[in-house]
């Protein structure tokens, strides 16, 4: 079952297409890295795709009602803003809000999802921390765990990782790759190649806004497309604690 | 303090009247610029002797006498425009723009100056000192025992005199040594004010008001627009106390003329109204 | 963080005693259990006349404003995501003024009862509009101050010189009360005409808590998860608008309400905007009643106006929060 299914999908920023013509579904079970060069218009289709910009094509989360697409699909956008100075336990429960009833309190169940998001993210002792005085990876891993808590089928991500500290970076993709193993499905972009060709089932690589690549990590990181899309050049092997993936040279 | 005012224009006036009588017998060109100055002077002024009045006499708020003044030219009370008549006496009030008083004593222009009448013995004064600065002694004298005799009509001792407060912008209230105060008395009332231990002019609080329990409150007019001042004696707590309630306006007591006693009048049939 | 219903209960009660102290001080001396009591039984005595007629409404006055300008200031910083955000600060209160001068005016007022109100609602929809398209969806200090300035300036201009133009002697002298509010001497009928717009302004404002919540997250974050933010903006403007054009039009402007109160509650309440929704209206509530007992207890025979006190104690805490959010500007 497609999570995410975009047909044609543009954005135009003036005349020029920031996302051209993009084709892309996403099922359950994938955890798909969003990879490409700065203003790529990795942002751009997901904003598109949730209807936050006006498109022409077709996206089948755009079509839903506002309530049902809270329910379907996470996101995390790239700006991390959080606007008071909340508890991190507050922030993350911001992301039962498409479950509750108007005006009803936090059940039994969105506690629990709270709390697993929570310690997915290594944050259990941060619960009662107020979240604007946390470090800024520290406010990033807070920000995953309340999308984490929303609990949706499909997880959009812009560049979660970006700031974390290693440990935590290979956490948090662990925690998608899991999350999608588990059924769920994950959309997120990343500027970590390595990271990306270790932790994603699936990598779709967009140049100048369109989609030049689609598959495998294997298939999508090859020379050619890494030279002609992020001018580099890179070493990899498979190994035994999975595949390796080093750019090397700027070209 | 009110007193010393009065004392000092009279000498004011006294020394006015010396130049005056020194330049000529009587005035020619008499030019007012004072409501009240204008009033009596139109009562009192031979034809022709009256050169100019103030614009507010022609205001049906402030004046009683807003017909007979459609016969004058008006002035703003400018010294500019005032010189510009040629006046050989202007007549001013206490009150007057210390400014424009100055500029005309630079100009040698005399000037008498009215003090505000406090009392109802103050109207018929009035008319004796602006009848002698005029030169009409003789027509002064003769209106000045015509309201005398009228005021003694009118004032009557009831055997029951009803408790009654004047009430006017911002919660205004007028004590007995006022001349609204005095009208009040005159037609047979009790001042409110007085149980409040006020003499002269002061606001009221609304409470305070409620709770001396009065007859009658006695409002003012409104003027047209609108103001917050106005509303105070509007208050719906007064509804009841304001019920048939007589009203009096600026134009009834502004100014120490003989039109107070269609004030009187009016404020005796209330009084006669009231069931007690 | 305080329990929230801790703070619900001590808020309450906080105003429940404040309002029975705005009933017992007057110029008035009265004896509390009498003029209790005449309030409750009623009758035609001076007392009743006094406690129902002219006390009860000034209190009851007080916590309607003070209510809807608590509310209106933190649904407006929950929008703005802006702790400056104020009806007064920005001009909204002087523009509901301005509405609310002409209406009186013109005569419009007299003529039908809700035209005064009304007014001064679209006084205020105007001055809101603008704030919200001058300070685009996340306003910032610079922006939202300067756009509140010119605003404030404009409409206060505007309405000295409405009232200057009156053919009435005493409007000129009115300028102070619609620049700094005051509950003197109001009656039944202001709160008649006042009650309907604070209490539906107000629910609808109440009802934009789980949005203001979301946008703690950002727009994007905040759209993601259902929130209209079209819809949200609407809310907020004619919500704002309606309480506090209904609360101008019968006390004139108050300021600082809106700053002080959310800012004083914010800690209490884990700084989530929807918590600070109600506690704020409560907060404002409590507020209004005590600067307006010490208007009547520090000059009682001044009309001191309510503003001056709220600015006495609002104005510094402003200047704080410039001192703070400095950073922000460039």
């Amino acid at each position: 079952m497609s999570l995410l299914d975009l047909h044609d999908l543009t954005v135009l920023r003036g005349d020029c297409p920031v996302v051209d013509h993009v084709r892309l579904t996403v099922i359950a079970g994938e955890c798909v890295g969003l990879i490409g060069p700065n203003g790529a218009g990795k942002t751009t289709l997901m904003r598109g795709a949730l209807g936050l910009e006006r498109f022409t094509g077709r996206s089948n989360l755009a079509a839903m009602s506002a309530a049902d697409r809270a329910r379907a699909v996470a996101f995390l956008p790239q700006s991390r803003q959080i606007a008071w100075p909340v508890d991190v336990e507050t922030l993350v429960a911001l992301g039962r809000l498409p479950w509750l009833p108007r005006g009803a309190k936090l059940g039994k169940a969105d506690r629990a999802a709270v709390d697993r998001a929570l310690h997915w993210l290594d944050l259990d002792g941060f619960r009662h921390r107020i979240a604007t005085q946390l470090s800024g990876g520290e406010q990033g891993r807070a920000l995953i765990a309340r999308a984490l808590a929303q609990e949706a089928p499909l997880l959009m991500a812009d560049e979660p990782v970006a700031g974390l500290d290693p440990a935590h970076q290979i956490a948090t993709m662990r925690v998608f790759a899991d999350l999608a193993a588990a059924g769920h499905a994950v959309l997120v972009s990343l500027h970590d190649l390595g990271l990306a060709a270790r932790h994603c089932t699936r990598l779709v690589l967009m140049h100048m806004g369109r989609i030049v690549a689609d598959g495998p990590p294997r298939a999508v990181l090859t020379p050619e497309n890494l030279a002609q899309v992020f001018r580099i050049s890179a070493w990899s092997a498979d190994t035994p604690q999975g595949p390796v993936f080093q750019p090397m040279e700027v070209l | 303090m009110q007193g010393s005012v009065r004392a000092s224009s009279v000498i004011a006036l006294l020394a006015a009247l010396w130049v005056g009588a020194a330049a000529a017998d009587t005035p020619r060109r008499v030019v007012s610029i004072n409501l009240c100055t204008d009033q009596l002077a139109m009562l009192l002024a031979a034809p022709g002797q009256l050169v100019s009045i103030s614009h507010l006499a022609r205001d049906p708020r402030s004046s009683a006498m807003v017909v007979e003044a459609a016969a004058y030219p008006i002035n703003r009370a400018s010294a500019e425009e005032v010189f510009l008549l040629a006046p050989d006496l202007v007549l001013a009030g206490s009150f007057t723009a210390p400014a424009t008083l100055a500029l005309l004593d630079r100009l040698g222009v005399p000037v008498v100056q009215l003090p505000p009448a406090a009392t109802l013995e103050d109207v018929g004064a009035h008319l004796r000192l602006i009848g002698t600065a005029l030169g009409r002694e003789a027509v002064a004298e003769e209106l000045a025992a015509q309201f005398e005799t009228e005021l003694a009509a009118l004032r009557v001792s009831p055997d029951h005199r009803p408790r009654a407060a004047l009430y006017g912008a911002n919660g205004y209230s007028s004590g007995v040594q006022s001349l609204p105060g005095q009208v009040l008395q005159a037609a047979g009332f009790d001042n409110v004010a007085t149980e409040l231990d006020m003499d002269g002019g002061g606001m009221i609080a609304l409470e305070q008001l409620i709770l001396a329990d009065p007859d009658l409150v006695i409002g003012g007019s409104r003027y047209p627009g609108h103001s917050r001042a106005e509303d105070v004696p509007r208050h719906p707590a007064l509804r009841e106390l304001r019920a048939g309630g007589a009203g009096l306006s600026d134009a009834d007591w502004v100014c120490g003329t003989p039109h107070v006693l269609q004030a009187v009048a009016r404020l005796v049939a209330a009084r006669e109204g009231l069931t007690p | 963080m305080i329990a929230p219903r801790a703070l619900a209960l001590s808020l309450s009660a906080m105003v429940a005693a404040l309002f029975v102290a705005s009933l017992l001080i007057g110029p008035a001396a009265l004896p509390v259990g009498e003029s209790l009591a005449a309030l409750v039984a009623g009758g035609d005595g001076p007392l009743a006349l006094i406690m129902r007629e002219i006390r009860l409404p000034r209190a009851v006055l007080a916590v309607l404003i003070g209510a809807a300008l608590g509310l209106s200031g933190a649904a407006m910083q929950g929008y703005l995501r802006n702790p400056l955000a104020e009806p007064g600060l920005i001009g909204v209160s002087a523009s509901a003024a301005l509405g609310a001068v002409i209406a009186l005016q013109t005569g419009v007022a007299s003529a039908h009862v809700l035209a005064l109100p009304v007014a001064a609602l679209l006084g205020a929809v105007v001055a809101v509009g603008l704030i919200l398209g001058l300070a685009g969806p996340r306003g910032s200090s610079l922006t939202l101050i300067l756009a509140g300035v010119a605003i404030s300036a404009l409409a206060g201009a505007f309405t000295s010189l409405v009232l200057n133009l009156s053919p009435n002697p005493f409007a000129a002298s009115e300028i102070v009360f619609w620049m700094m509010g005051s509950l003197a001497d109001r009656s039944v009928l202001h709160v008649a005409i006042a009650a309907p717009f604070i209490l539906g302004g107000g629910a609808v404002l109440l009802a934009l808590g789980r949005g203001l919540d979301a946008l703690t997250l950002g727009e994007d974050a905040a759209a993601a998860m259902g929130v209209s933010l079209s819809q949200l903006r609407l809310m907020l403007v004619l919500g704002v608008a309606a309480v506090v054009g209904a609360s101008t039009a019968v006390a004139g402007a108050v300021g600082f309400v809106g700053l002080v109160v959310p800012h004083l509650l914010r800690r209490a309440v884990g700084a989530r905007p929807s918590r600070l929704l109600w506690a704020s209206a409560l907060g404002g509530a409590a507020m209004v009643l005590a600067a307006d007992i010490a208007v009547r207890l520090v000059l009682p025979e001044r009309d001191l106006k309510l503003g001056v006190v709220m600015a006495i104690v609002g104005a510094p805490l402003f200047l704080h929060l410039i001192y703070r959010t400095r950073g922000e500007f460039p």
